[in-house]
């Protein structure tokens, strides 16, 4: 956003391909931290097996799915020195991930 | 109301976001999407806090914990759902050249974690005394 505007081909002074890269790690640490905390919240939970097992199960299927979100759109963002915009889906796609985290997540607190 | 579903229609709908105005510098848009996860972030953080309350603060109530532990979940939810939706607004008003949309959420998010410390602080204290 700051300095001058460059000609499309050059690369960005403020690196904000990288940056944008670099949050996207950020985000799947975090969603890593997230995971494994429902994982502890499944093992510990009290409620029946087939439940707790299936939410753990999507659990880890929602951190998958951001990982790979995430890894689609960093080669993306690789691609080309000026990289297309994030497309809704794969907003979309991420926020899914952690709003099904959490359903699980409801449920694992409320069985425990 | 109307204008929310407009836009739960845009997350889906990429093609008609790009139909509108015109497509900002890319470096607008990166930064509209690191504003995005760090929301994002923020929501994975509220999460994970729902989650260790409810597993590493035994001695609490199970009223106490599992309330808590349900606040901070749905806090991040909203948080999550709101980062998309904001997302899209940003994007929009980015290509029509429009002023950039106005939130109370920040606020209201501080508003509501700034209680739940207080709480906790208040929780501990009583439990010790306990």
């Amino acid at each position: 956003m700051s300095g001058a505007a460059a000609p499309a081909a050059e690369r960005d002074p403020g690196l904000q391909p990288e940056r944008t890269r670099l949050a996207w790690r950020r985000t799947t640490l975090s969603s890593t931290v997230v995971a494994v905390l429902a994982g502890k919240t499944a093992v510990a939970s009290g409620g029946p097996v087939g439940v707790v097992a299936a939410a753990g199960v999507l659990c880890c299927a929602c951190w998958v799915g951001f990982l790979a979100v995430a890894h689609r759109r960093i080669r993306g963002l690789a691609s080309s020195p000026v990289p297309a915009g994030l497309v809704p889906r794969y907003a979309v796609a991420a926020v899914g991930c952690v709003v099904v985290t959490v359903v699980c997540g409801v449920g694992l607190v409320l069985r425990g | 109301m109307i204008d929310f579903v407009r836009n739960v229609r845009l997350w889906f709908a990429p093609a008609a976001v790009r139909d509108e105005g015109e497509t900002p510098d890319y470096r607008f848009s990166l930064a509209n999407e690191r504003t995005f996860l760090a929301w994002l972030r923020t929501a994975l953080a509220l999460i994970g806090g729902g989650f260790a309350v409810d597993q590493f603060l035994p001695d609490l109530r199970w009223g106490w914990r599992v309330g808590l532990a349900l606040a901070l979940l749905a806090a991040g939810a909203l948080c999550a759902l709101r980062a998309v939706n904001h997302w899209v607004r940003c994007e929009r008003a980015m290509r029509r050249g429009e002023d950039l949309p106005v939130s109370r959420f920040p606020a209201l998010l501080s508003l509501v974690v700034a209680v739940v410390a207080v709480t906790m602080v208040v929780v501990v204290l009583v439990g010790w005394e306990g």
